[in-house]
């Protein structure tokens, strides 16, 4: 689903980030990726939802060459791809309900299926009863599993998720972990970055180690 | 796979493709007005600047055209000098004056003979003792002809013209039209000014709008890189910026339509007083439908432009981080 072949990617600024990385995920695997903080987790999300583009070597998500795809397909790519931040990147004026059928109005849905879209998104997180909610007055657990359900209601087959409990107790990283754990279940593939250890282990999936923008281990659980 | 399930409740794809769109568009226009009512300061300052740069011109216009209209009556009453061969004697010019009086394009004839136009020439040259030792009288008699009103083309004055010469008798004929010919000349120089400053409010319009639609992309950074996330095209992240200006626009003509209309109004009285000290009527004319529908339209033209401008600058910074 997701290939890196002998990618490498370099600001101007910071230099290499990514440095000649090849990787396979399977279509409907889970893996977690880790590694220090600068050691090119965020890149190489970035790299896969085309927020950026490689210096070298080709990234294909979903059987298509991201270095052919033209600029003006980029929303389109973007479509089959559900990302989750660590800050969430929720409109704080939009209700809860707004905010996670933004994919939604963007792809040109109609109305009435928006609406029955976004509630079974808000009720696969538990959400359901805060629909009208405006996010400012969430907990940081209950933004998050917005910020998820924004991430899913498009159905995308991958979804990428960055330090999405970066802000969280365990409890509730735990919670969203096994939120992913059923998407998972139902065949999309997900490439989490965290540094969540403890919890990665527990959940016995594969787990893709960065270190310098290098792929330093690769569990293969697969 | 979903488009193939809905097809058959859909029998005409193009139909129910278009209504989609209508639906979209007109959903966006709707939420995009919804925002400039919750901000009602900013907005109103931006819709007075465009009505009042819009109105400028669109006074110039009702002025002008209030002018030309004035000119236009007094082009009527230019009147044609006749002037007769020498050898016409005064019962002869007497009997040619009855003779044109008659027709049906011509109002009035006045009859001036050689002698009434010695007497008026002495009277008013200055001239008068050296006048009185010509052994003849060199003046021809005139006759001073005012058309009917239903001549009032270039085109029908110079056939009567023409006709008027044709005459056995007549020398030439001339129009006293000068000063309409310098009056049309202030006219023309007054619509190419007017053109000017025109353009010069509407390149002003364009800024207002511009640099509005700036700082409404600044505000919505956050939300224009959300959208981007999620996969909305530049189209439909452009699409409300686009509709802002539209609406701006619309508005500020709408405004410039209520100065124009007001201003009109409220100088009804003092010229129709004018007016009636001149022994005339005159009714000062507003904006017909059709001069309202093209400043709709100019405003919504370039409140679209102005915003279709910035956010071809500024919309290309916001990219995702």
């Amino acid at each position: 689903m997701i290939k890196f072949d002998h990618v490498s990617k370099r600001y101007p600024e910071r230099g290499e980030a990514i440095k000649d990385l090849s990787l396979d995920l399977a279509a409907g695997e889970m893996a977690f990726l880790t590694g220090h903080s600068g050691a090119g987790k965020s890149t190489l999300l970035r790299l896969i939802g085309l927020l950026e583009r490689p210096t070298r070597g080709q990234v294909i998500v979903n059987g298509r060459n991201l270095a052919s795809l033209p600029q003006r397909k980029i929303p389109f790519h973007r479509r089959q791809v559900g990302m989750i931040f660590q800050d969430h990147r929720l409109l704080t004026d939009r209700t809860v309900f707004d905010n996670v059928a933004l994919p939604l109005v963007a792809m040109g849905m109609r109305r009435r299926e928006i609406a029955k879209r976004v509630r079974a998104s808000l009720d696969q997180v538990g959400l359901l009863r805060l629909e009208r909610v405006l996010p400012s007055a969430l907990s940081g657990g209950e933004q998050q599993r917005v910020g998820i359900a924004r991430a899913v209601v498009a159905r995308p087959p991958v979804i990428l998720a960055d330090e999405p409990t970066g802000n969280l107790d365990p409890e509730l990283s735990r919670e969203i972990f096994q939120l992913f754990e059923r998407f998972h279940q139902v065949g999309v593939s997900l490439l989490i970055a965290t540094h969540d250890l403890d919890l990665v282990a527990s959940m016995g999936h594969r787990t893709l180690r960065l270190h310098q923008g290098r792929l330093v281990a690769d569990s293969g659980n697969w | 796979m979903r488009r193939q399930r809905r097809r058959p409740s859909r029998p005409i794809p193009v139909v129910a493709a278009l209504q989609d769109w209508l639906a979209r568009e007109g959903r966006a226009a709707l939420e995009t007005l919804d925002r400039l009512i919750d901000s009602p300061l900013g907005t109103l300052m931006t819709v007075g600047a465009i009505a009042i740069a819009l109105a400028l011109p669109a006074t110039l216009f009702v002025a002008l055209q209030n002018i030309e209209r004035l000119g236009g009556s007094w082009d009527q009453s230019a009147a044609v000098s006749l002037f007769l061969a020498e050898d016409v004697t005064d019962e002869e010019a007497a009997e040619m004056a009855s003779l044109i009086g008659a027709r049906a394009d011509i109002a009035q004839v006045e009859l001036i003979s050689k002698e009434a136009g010695l007497a008026e020439f002495r009277e008013y040259s200055g001239l008068g003792a050296a006048l009185d030792h010509l052994s003849e009288n060199p003046l021809p008699a005139v006759l001073s002809i005012h058309p009917a009103p239903e001549i009032r083309t270039r085109a029908q004055t110079q056939a009567l013209l023409a006709a008027l010469e044709a005459l056995p008798g007549a020398d030439f004929a001339r129009l006293d039209t000068q000063w309409a010919q310098r009056f049309h000349a202030i006219v023309a120089l007054l619509r190419t000014v007017s053109l000017l400053i025109g353009c010069v409010l509407g390149l002003t319009v364009l800024l207002v709008v511009g640099n509005t639609i700036r700082l409404e992309i600044e505000n919505r950074r956050g939300e224009v890189q959300i959208m981007d996330l999620v996969g909305a095209t530049r189209g439909f992240i452009r699409r409300p910026f686009l509709y802002s200006g539209a609406w701006y626009g619309l508005l500020g003509g709408i405004g410039a339509w209520l100065m124009v209309g007001a201003a009109v109004l409220w100088l009804q009285e003092p010229v129709g007083h004018l007016a009636d000290l001149y022994h005339t009527q005159f009714d000062l004319s507003g904006l017909d439908l059709r001069a309202s529908a093209a400043l709709l339209a100019a405003g919504v033209l370039m409140g679209t432009l102005g915003s279709w401008i910035a956010v071809g600058r500024h919309l290309s910074h916001v990219e995702p981080d």
